[in-house]
């Protein structure tokens, strides 16, 4: 079932990824579950089931694709609009819409670029993202996958685990400690961003590796809200 | 000096620095990609007021939500008024937050513990 969420925007370069996410979330503004999707290789038949899959697990928004400025702000301009029609709390709109802006900007500033060739991995898929956004009767849930380096593997793996055993003070403190160290890269990020899911979202973060070659892992992340 | 106004957009609040009323003035979302490049000129008038501000200062931080990457910029922004206020003015920071919105107060006392400046913490009922 879970594979049939996966949007494939083929081989499009990215302005065309743009205007065919915004076209498609055009056309199915209607229904109450969007996606966005270029289907190149699916029967005509899997369509419904397709529909129906996106439907039963009231998947909000969810792409495949190399997240960049633009992409991120029209997603952020789509979920904004279809959590004002779905969600009447504005404290979780809100909270949702942080926690997704963090999401992003995670998968903006560091998916890796990888020598394709030595990693056997074509050009299109090496740079590419996944994020999906659903909800179910008690919690919203965003789940993003990207490629890392191994060799980021651990201190990544060790950060969040560490996370994940802190209380709400620890956190607190945690946060307050990392802001004020006065390191930063180029952007300004500067390891803020998982302390913040896993304070702001209240709840633990669930992470998975999945080993892709010698040299890359594939990283997934799912942030509970609610 | 000149005043520094800022029109908000999607990813960036709106700017008010007035120099001669002393009054400096967030409003809206902080979400840019790149915030080391959005706060740089705000941070360079900063370093000019600071050379004759007013006695009294007031900083109205009316933000309805900020990334991470824009919270060390915010930080800085506070660093430095922190600084002029060892000087000759009187700098008070009032932190709007909307009812209710727990993570925004929280952001008001996490700066709170940092730094030290007098902070009012204001509830309102929409920024």
């Amino acid at each position: 079932m879970r594979a049939k969420l996966i949007i494939y925007f083929g081989r499009t370069n990215f302005k065309s990824n743009v205007c065919l996410l915004n076209i498609f979330l055009y056309l199915l503004s209607s229904v109450r579950n969007i996606v966005a999707a270029q289907i190149n290789h699916m029967p005509l038949s899997s369509i419904y089931d397709f529909y129906s899959t996106v439907k039963e697990e009231k998947v909000i928004l969810s792409f495949k694709s190399i997240v960049t400025a633009d992409l991120l702000k029209s997603t952020l301009e789509i979920i904004e609009i279809k959590l004002k029609e779905i969600e009447p709390s504005k404290k979780i709109r809100k909270k949702v819409f942080h926690l997704l802006v963090e999401c992003l900007q995670n998968l903006y500033h560091h998916t890796e670029k990888f020598d394709f060739k030595q990693q056997n991995l074509s050009a299109e898929n090496s740079h590419s993202s996944i994020l999906i956004v659903y909800k179910n009767e008690t919690a919203y849930f965003i789940k993003t996958g990207n490629y890392i380096h191994n060799n980021k593997l651990e201190g990544l793996k060790n950060e969040l685990l560490s996370l994940n055993n802190m209380n709400d003070s620890e956190l607190r403190n945690y946060y307050i400690e990392t802001l004020n160290d006065g390191k930063r890269n180029k952007q300004g990020t500067a390891g803020l961003g998982m302390i913040d899911l896993r304070r702001k979202s209240g709840n633990k973060l669930a992470f998975q590796f999945k080993p892709i070659t010698e040299d890359i892992s594939f990283f997934c992340l799912k942030v509970t809200i609610g | 000096m000149k005043d520094l106004k800022l029109e908000g957009s999607a990813k960036t609040p709106s700017v008010l620095f007035l120099a001669r009323e002393g009054k400096l003035e967030l409003k809206g979302r902080s979400i840019p990609e790149n915030s080391i490049e959005f706060y740089k000129p705000l941070l360079d008038w900063l370093d000019v007021y600071r050379t004759d501000p007013q006695e009294q200062t007031i900083v109205d931080m009316k933000l309805e939500y900020f990334n991470t990457s824009s919270s060390k910029c915010i930080l800085d922004l506070f660093k430095k008024l922190e600084d002029i206020n060892r000087g000759n003015t009187q700098i008070n920071v009032n932190w709007f937050f909307e009812e209710d919105d727990e993570d925004m107060e929280e952001a008001g006392e996490d700066y709170q513990a940092i730094i030290n400046l007098p902070f009012t913490m204001i509830e309102v009922d929409e920024i």
